[in-house]
């Protein structure tokens, strides 16, 4: 069965394994309470203010009735004028409580609103800034689903919790405690009356409320099921078309259709006979306080204690009490749903970042003679462009150097070369399959080296650590004869360009693409960029040119042309080493004989590592390594792979198949 | 649109209807009941007249079971009717999309397919419950509160009937200045989801270009404008609360005044004034309801305009009247086709395409990226129509034959592989359902993927993940051919279909193909020469244009393409 889309709500069972903790409340109260402490006060006064409102206007027919209306009765039978100003003056009383009530829950809804979305924005904020420190293995690891849904679900379950269930619980709690306290103070007897039914109202509750939940669970999972499917149908509908295999989806669909109806219904049952049956029980328990009241008043004698005002307040009462009960009740709910998303969302803040201790950076660098002076990035760049795209005129040049800080406070300069060294690498991704074993290797600035192998030898896995995307579990890797551990990750991963199997483009035009590159090229840059990569051509053609824009991945282009322009983005980058991984492998030979003289452009003067497997690509390389789970089997250039006959010979003459 | 998606209540017409009925009986004993009440204080209670309390109470309590069964009932035809029509939907929806061409299916990203059928299909069917739930409840309410507040006192029902519509007008106004801001805020959250998806789906890319500050701001950016519009729209939205709360109390003040009043001139019972007060709450309450279901249809009905939008999508290829159940033989005929994928004449992919295919023979197909190579094999089983010219396969017009069987004779290997999920056997029946296990390792081993299947620990029951992820890329265009082998087709169309298998193997296919299915007329689209040089005839496209036909040794000869293909694949091989 597939997974279900997303992530499924937490119920009451998930939640038993796996209770809130105390560092999680505290957590999320950091993220209410820290900053917006003032606020906060103001709203909880509000809550306060507005419940206590709420409350004496439960009270409000007792006192009229008992208060005024009798005693006005009274005298007019008595003296035959009726007079009102008393209760004229306690309506205008009455009145400021109320406009204060009002009032109060104005500003709380506003203030809280402010609170909430802040939070919100605040949470989704970290948490996108935390992940972009996260390391590869993090992504490898969790679905793309799975991470969306934490910015999504999880985030709209908290919305739920801050902006409703949280003000909720606390006016229902002042609600209860002081309708209570008004009831008792009005009469004990019918409390009682009161406190038993809520009890029963309760149980009943909770009895009806879990038998809905199991079947929520299971019309989760079959809605799931039918998710999956209809993922799955709708991505191979061309697949089903041309094996006509339509009547068979349909019937498949139709049988988990019919499943997540009936368990929909039936989910939906339990929680649509909740209400009415809630309601009605609130409406008994008015009928009990009004016969036991009756009663009491007119058969025991308590006619003293219990007056029609009484009853009539306490038939109020009673539903402004088991209003907040039931309400208490639902949020329970979204609060646990909440909790169970906040843990979600705190999981991901406390994932471990990326580990980085480099202290050596990348800086642009004026070399005059063998000297070194760092300068900004910005003359290096002008000096580049007054000079027609060269870096150097002669006596003066302009490159990339690392900064050397020492232990000793002082600092070197050395110009980045491109010069890049493996000795006895071993990785594995967890610690238990090793998946490379002592690779050794070296790259002199400007050679071109190929790896050939089949899928899971290990090719992408050595340019994965080249970069740091994972770091080597023994052996070492230097650059420019400096450990890459020494190096900060940024400016290492700046120094080196990348071209990948599948490419990923963003949302934006075309010419925002290429300069994702380099955020400092201008436009004519990122169209020289192109020119190189032989893109120039095909985006000229299209109907705005640079400025087309390219939505959901670049799904207007071809594979090719979306290869196209990630070499263009890496040329604009215009970095000292470049890996290119399966980086022709989608665009077809002839126009990959053209892309290929934009790239060997591209590699000119540079040290490139190059992974295909159309063996055509590579045979230019100084360099091909064989790679066959995880060791190097054979290394040497074509001609002397190919005197070997060994697997590289048979991979050349077709004997054994790639992939 | 709404009638559209009606149509699809069908036999769930009964709870539909049922569920409001039974909710109507639910509301007047809800406005019975106040009416109960305040003659049972007043004449029972007050008048110290236990026997009246009784009967009233017992008649109360009445009310009450009839309202909770009503109100039970009521709800469980809801669940039924809105689950049936969401099913219904769903049903409809996906049997119109297995109607669809692949015009249709272009036309509609799969990403929007699938939200329509999973997330818009909720979105309306909880609306829907809504509607036949609440919808009639509150309205009703609102009408037999009002009726019974004037029978109780028409002097205090006057204003409660001035004080609703004040309270009606300053929600709707509220909900006037709400609702674009909401719609432009759903807007902003695709918007974000947009950006966190590219980058999660990106992060490589983030990392190796060092973009992790770029993506934050952008990220930022929409991040904040969301909080913004939403502190915009939830300021108006949490103006109800106290409006409601300023409602209530006006009324309550103002009926006590006149109430007391009217109590002392003898017009009117504590017990009514007590009812009163009752229905001043059901009033308002319904009243916020009503509030409540507008802002419920308004958000789902973005989600049934799509819906709608994908039921009314016509299929625009379909059966012909009279169709043709048989192909004679796997000849093709293009005459003079034109093909576009838009309408539009002048964005022409296939131009002039004027070939004749002979049963049983073996045609090769090389052109660049975009060339028109897929366009021009996907025309024969008629998964699009041409723009002009005719097909013809086995002499008949493609027009003319019923479409399974045209698509069940030309079996086409779709440069876009898919695997389902399931069992490498389950995989393989696609082709033909009642295959023996005989035929479908006989086409195994045509296609090359019997010594790979037979290799794996569960063999042909294999379990191939979703996408075919657990099988690499050869292996999975292996599988893919032998499945449309196992149609045991009149035609076969690869298209790029063995990219990722090696030179020697692809040679075992063709001899394979040669050997075993010498009748069947085979197409084959290639990047690599040696794919299709032993074919009878290769066609070269360029540009949307037949730029030449002939053997690989005539076209090596005289065609400037071919000759570059040629050359740029065996330049590396000389080095």
């Amino acid at each position: 069965m597939p997974p279900p889309r997303g992530a499924r709500p937490m119920n009451r069972e998930d939640f038993k394994k796996n209770p809130i903790s105390k560092g999680l409340v505290k957590k999320l109260m950091s993220y209410t309470t820290g900053k917006y402490k003032a606020l906060l006060g103001i709203v909880i006064l509000c809550i306060i203010v507005a419940s206590v409102t709420s409350v004496l206007g439960n009270m409000f027919i007792k006192n009229l009735i008992d208060d005024y209306i009798v005693p006005i009765l009274k005298t007019k039978t008595e003296t035959g004028a009726a007079d009102f100003s008393g209760l004229l003056k306690w309506i205008r009383m009455v009145a400021i409580l109320f406009g204060f009530g009002v009032i109060a829950n104005l500003v709380q809804g506003q203030v809280m609103l402010v609170i909430s979305n802040n939070v919100l924005r605040n949470i989704r904020g970290d948490m996108f800034k935390h992940m972009q420190t996260l390391p590869i293995s993090y992504f490898d690891t969790h679905s793309h689903g799975d991470v969306m849904s934490h910015y999504t679900n999880d985030v709209d379950t908290l919305r739920q919790m801050i902006s409703q269930s949280f003000p909720q619980m606390i006016s229902s709690g002042i609600t209860i405690v002081a309708t209570l306290a008004a009831m008792i103070y009005t009469s004990w007897h019918l409390t009682i009356v009161v406190l038993l039914g809520t009890f029963a109202m309760i149980f009943l509750m909770g009895r009806i409320g879990g038998k809905s939940a199991t079947f929520f669970m299971k019309q989760q999972a079959s809605l799931g099921d039918l998710n999956g499917y209809i993922e799955e149908m709708v991505n191979g509908q061309k697949v089903v078309k041309v094996f006509t295999y339509e009547d068979r989806a349909k019937s498949t669909f139709d049988k988990k259709n019919e499943e997540l109806c009936d368990n929909a219904t039936k989910a939906n049952i339990f929680a649509n006979i909740l209400m009415p049956i809630m309601g009605n029980i609130g409406n008994v328990l008015y009928v009990l306080v009004a016969f036991i009241g009756g009663f009491l008043a007119i058969e025991c004698g308590l006619s003293e204690v219990i007056t029609i005002g009484v009853i009539g307040s306490f038939l109020q009462l009673t539903k402004s009490f088991i209003m907040p009960v039931s309400q208490v009740s639902q949020q329970m709910n979204s609060i646990i749903m909440a909790m169970a998303g906040a843990d979600r969302i705190f999981k991901l803040l406390d994932e471990k970042p990326e580990e980085d201790n480099g202290y050596v950076t990348l800086v642009h660098c004026k070399k005059e003679g063998d000297t070194l002076t760092e300068v900004p990035e910005e003359e290096a760049l002008s000096f580049k462009r007054a000079h027609g795209g060269k870096e150097s005129d002669g006596s003066t040049s302009y490159v990339w150097a690392w900064k050397h800080p020492h232990k000793d406070g002082t600092l070197t300069y050395a110009e980045v070369k491109g010069d890049v060294r493996l000795f006895d690498v071993d990785f594995s991704y967890d610690g238990k399959k090793q998946v490379l074993y002592d690779i050794s290797l070296y790259a002199k600035p400007g050679q071109k080296i190929a790896f050939v192998g089949a899928t899971g030898a290990g090719k992408t896995t050595i340019t994965n650590l080249i970069n740091r995307f994972y770091d080597i579990a023994d052996g070492k890797i230097r650059y420019d004869d400096i450990n890459i551990n020494k190096i900060k990750k940024n400016d290492l991963r700046h120094s080196l360009g990348i071209v990948l199997q599948d490419t990923n483009l963003f949302t934006g035009s075309v010419m925002e693409n290429i300069r994702y590159g380099n955020l400092l090229a201008t436009d004519e840059e990122c169209i020289e960029a192109a020119k190189l990569a032989n893109a120039h051509d095909f985006i000229s053609k299209l109907p705005q040119g640079y400025d087309t824009v390219l939505t959901s991945n670049g799904a207007e282009l071809s594979q090719g042309q979306r290869q196209l322009i990630a070499i263009a983005r890496a040329a604009v980058a215009d970095p000292p080493v470049m890996i290119l991984d399966e980086a022709t492998s989608s665009i077809d030979t002839r126009t990959e004989a053209i892309v290929q003289r934009g790239m060997d452009a591209l590699m000119e003067n540079r040290t490139v590592f190059v992974i295909a497997h159309r063996l055509s690509t590579v045979q230019n390389s100084k360099a091909i390594m064989v790679l066959e789970n995880g060791h190097i089997i054979e290394r040497g250039d074509h001609q002397s792979l190919i005197a070997e006959k060994g697997k590289y010979y048979q991979l050349y003459t077709g004997a054994f198949e790639l992939e | 649109m709404i009638r559209r998606l009606l149509k699809s209540v069908r036999e769930y017409k009964k709870p539909s209807i049922l569920s409001p009925v039974l909710v109507s009986c639910e509301v007047v004993m809800e406005v019975l009941m106040p009416l109960l009440m305040s003659k049972l204080i007043d004449n029972g209670i007050e008048k110290s007249d236990m026997n009246y309390v009784w009967v009233m109470g017992t008649l109360l309590l009445v009310c009450m079971f009839i309202s909770m069964a009503f109100g039970a009932l009521s709800g469980r035809e809801a669940a039924k009717a809105s689950a049936g029509f969401a099913k219904n939907l769903r049903h409809d929806m996906f049997h119109n999309l297995q109607t669809f061409s692949f015009s249709n299916i272009d036309k509609f990203k799969t990403s929007s397919i699938i939200t329509r059928l999973t997330t818009d299909v909720t979105n309306v069917q909880n609306a829907y419950q809504m509607v036949i739930r609440i919808a009639v409840r509150a309205p009703i309410m609102l009408i037999f509160a009002m009726c019974a507040s004037f029978y109780v006192n028409a002097k205090v029902a006057l204003i409660l009937l001035g004080i609703a519509p004040v309270l009606l007008l300053g929600l709707i106004i509220v909900f006037r200045y709400a609702h674009p801001i909401f719609v432009r805020m759903f807007k902003k959250f695709d918007l974000m989801n947009n950006v966190i998806q590219e980058n999660v789906r990106g992060i490589r890319v983030v990392k190796s270009f060092v973009r992790e500050d770029h993506e934050i701001e952008k990220f930022t950016d929409v991040n904040n404008s969301i909080r913004n519009d939403a502190v915009k729209a939830e300021r108006a939205i949490n103006f109800n609360a106290p409006l409601m709360m300023l409602s209530v109390y006006s009324a309550m003040l103002l009926i006590s005044w006149i109430g007391a009043k009217l109590v002392v001139n003898d017009e009117m019972t504590t017990g009514q004034l007590t009812s009163m007060f009752s229905y001043t709450m059901q009033i308002l309450m319904s009243l916020m309801m009503v509030s409540m279901i507008i802002v419920m249809i308004v958000i789902s009905k973005t989600s049934a305009e799509r819906i709608s939008e994908l039921l009314d999508e016509k299929a625009d290829i379909t059966n012909p009247e009279n169709p043709v159940k048989e192909v004679k033989d796997g000849s093709i005929d293009f005459d003079h086709v034109y093909f576009s994928y838009s309408k539009k004449k002048e964005k022409s992919c296939l131009l002039d395409f004027d070939l004749h295919i002979k049963s049983g023979e073996t045609i090769g197909i090389i052109g660049g990226t975009g060339s028109g190579k897929s366009s021009f094999v996907q025309l024969i089983p008629r998964l699009y129509d041409v723009t002009d010219g005719d097909i013809k396969v086995g002499g008949v017009n493609v027009k003319d034959y019923d479409l399974d069987t045209i698509r069940d004779n030309v079996a086409m290997v779709l440069q876009k592989n898919v695997l389902f999920s399931g069992t490498i056997k389950e995989n393989l029946r696609w082709g033909n359902p009642e295959a023996t296990d005989e035929e479908m390792i006989q086409a195994c081993k045509i296609a090359q993927a019997d010594s790979f299947i037979s290799a794996f620990p569960d063999g042909y029951d294999t379990y191939i993940e979703q996408g075919g992820s657990n099988v690499s890329g050869g292996q999975k265009q292996r599988l893919c051919i032998a499945r449309a082998l196992l149609k045991k087709p009149k035609i076969l169309i690869l298209d790029d279909s063995t990219s990722a298998v090696d030179t020697a193997t692809d040679a075992q296919i063709q001899k394979g193909f040669a050997e075993f299915i010498p009748g069947t007329t085979k197409l084959i689209i290639a990047q690599r020469i040696s794919s299709v040089e032993n074919a009878d005839r290769i066609i070269v496209i360029d540009n949307g244009r037949i730029n030449a036909v002939g053997t690989h040794e005539e076209l090596l000869k005289d065609n400037e393409i071919y000759k570059e293909v040629y050359e740029s694949q065996k330049k590396g091989g000389d080095q």
